[in-house]
């Protein structure tokens, strides 16, 4: 059972050994010359303003929960969609109350400006 | 056991070798299309012995260059981070490749072996579970910098992918419902069998394009978004954000990132040719041979002449479908944020929810 998963296996170590093998060329081969100037944060030429560190915009994290209550539910749509046959209109009836679950929650988020960007 | 090793050591090779080279070679594709669209010559200097080739010796040049340039480090970038950014947004994009099918068996020598890496049953969720890695070398990329540009464009690219990555989940559920399975060769298997209407073989293939069209247009726009290109590349807007989230890499680790890219459209292609395009199917070409539509008629044909067939016809559905995206890349203007969030959320979001229920309809009443 889990023997499937050897090639994939294998196949990460060398997509890792490449990744690493990349990173470390050109670390080692490339020239090294420090200026004080140089390793400054770009900023088009003046001095850096604004940390970057600085608090962003609400909207990320609540696009980020948006994205986990969304996407469980359609992890939750995918055994349902494999074995969707054999399950029938049964199936589908006890589907479509979660979906419409679904859509109301869409609606919510809609009508309250969750999903608006300005 | 030792012919399962050889096999599965060409496999690996093979998709290792594929995805790579296709990588420069599209490096090279992205230059010389965009040159021909804007009616310019593009890159066609990089000789080799004298001879150019039209420049196909450009993506070698580059990774030349790429290696000797300079590793650069910001000096109040986080060092471990900045390093490892570029490493975890290519590895989940070569690695992914590991579950696409590029042929169907394939027999030598006696041994047969199904033309995919890993043959896993849960193949489309492994994909996902893989892309979705790389939205973290990117938002590391963009916060590790200690830059503002490079930190606006983490953001944008994690708002952005997180968002699209639930449209693309939720367009394959229909896909899904209509082939029964979540294995990319089952899935690809069942796209060669034909519609019958009443009793009467139409001879047409059951491919996705046809069972779920809403879902193939859906699913492509979603992952054109989600490899952040054009028209969805606010994550490194060129004119607003300098290069956005790897604004500070230089050197391999720059190249990193777009190689990371190429490699995302051949995997994004090769998923959309393997869901929707029946993968390594040729019309009314079986594995004994071709079927003469209409009639019962059987041209033979030895059992490698169809695998390699088979190989082949995959890889032309990539092909075009990677043409598709660059010219997509270099034809369409860039859309706002609120443009991109929009067409996300309130509009493919909910087609993709109608897909479902319109699929789940449909495949009952045309079952039962």
């Amino acid at each position: 059972m889990l023997g499937e998963y050897v090639p994939v296996l294998i196949t990460l170590v060398v997509a890792m050994g490449l990744a690493a093998t990349f990173i470390l060329l050109t670390t080692i081969l490339g020239p090294k010359r420090y200026l004080r100037v140089k390793m400054e944060p770009f900023e088009c030429g003046v001095e850096q303003l604004v940390s970057p560190r600085r608090r962003f915009s609400v909207k990320f994290y609540l696009v980020a929960m948006l994205f986990i209550l969304f996407d469980i539910e359609v992890v939750f749509l995918y055994p349902w969609a494999v074995r969707f046959r054999e399950l029938g209109w049964y199936g589908f009836g006890a589907m479509m109350i979660f979906l419409g679950v679904v859509f109301i929650t869409l609606a919510y988020e809609w009508r309250k400006g969750a999903l608006d960007w300005d | 056991m030792p012919a399962e090793a050889i096999f599965m050591a060409g496999k690996i090779g093979f998709v290792f070798f594929l995805v790579l080279n296709l990588a420069g070679v599209l490096g090279w594709v992205e230059r010389k299309q965009s040159a021909l669209m804007q009616d310019r010559i593009g890159a066609n200097r990089a000789p080799i012995f004298g001879i150019t080739a039209i420049g196909l010796f450009h993506p070698l040049a580059d990774a030349i260059k790429a290696f000797t340039k300079e590793d650069f480090i910001p000096a109040r970038a986080h060092k471990l981070f900045h390093t490892l950014a570029p490493f975890i947004a290519l590895v989940p994009a070569l690695t992914a490749f590991a579950v696409i099918p590029f042929g169907d068996t394939l027999t030598i020598g006696g041994e047969t072996t199904q033309l995919v890496v890993a043959d896993l049953d849960v193949g489309v969720l492994f994909v996902f579970a893989i892309m979705s890695l790389a939205t973290f070398g990117v938002v590391l990329a963009g916060w590790s910098s200690y830059n503002n540009y490079s930190m606006l464009g983490g953001l944008r690219a994690s708002a952005q992918m997180l968002s699209y990555e639930i449209v693309m989940g939720l367009t394959l559920v229909g896909v899904f419902m209509v082939y029964g399975s979540l294995q990319l060769t089952e899935i690809a298997r069942a796209q060669g069998e034909y519609f019958v209407f009443g009793g009467v073989n139409t001879w047409i293939p059951k491919w996705g394009i046809l069972t779920q069209p809403l879902a193939f247009f859906l699913f492509l726009t979603a992952a054109v978004a989600e490899s952040k290109r054009l028209p969805f590349d606010v994550a490194e807007a060129e004119s607003e954000l300098v290069a956005g989230y790897f604004t500070e890499y230089s050197g391999m680790k720059f190249l990193m990132f777009w190689m990371a890219e190429f490699v995302e459209i051949v995997v994004i292609s090769a998923l959309v040719a393997t869901l929707f395009l029946g993968g390594w199917q040729i019309p009314w070409l079986h594995p004994d041979g071709l079927h003469v539509p209409f009639t019962a008629i059987v041209v033979g044909l030895p059992s490698l002449v169809v695998s390699m067939m088979g190989v082949g016809a995959f890889l032309m559905k990539v092909f075009v479908l990677i043409w598709l995206q660059m010219t997509i890349r270099w034809t369409l203007p860039r859309f706002r944020y609120d443009q991109i969030m929009r067409l996300g959320w309130k509009m493919i979001l909910p087609l993709a929810l109608v897909n479902v229920v319109l699929t789940g309809f449909v495949v009952l009443l045309l079952n039962r």
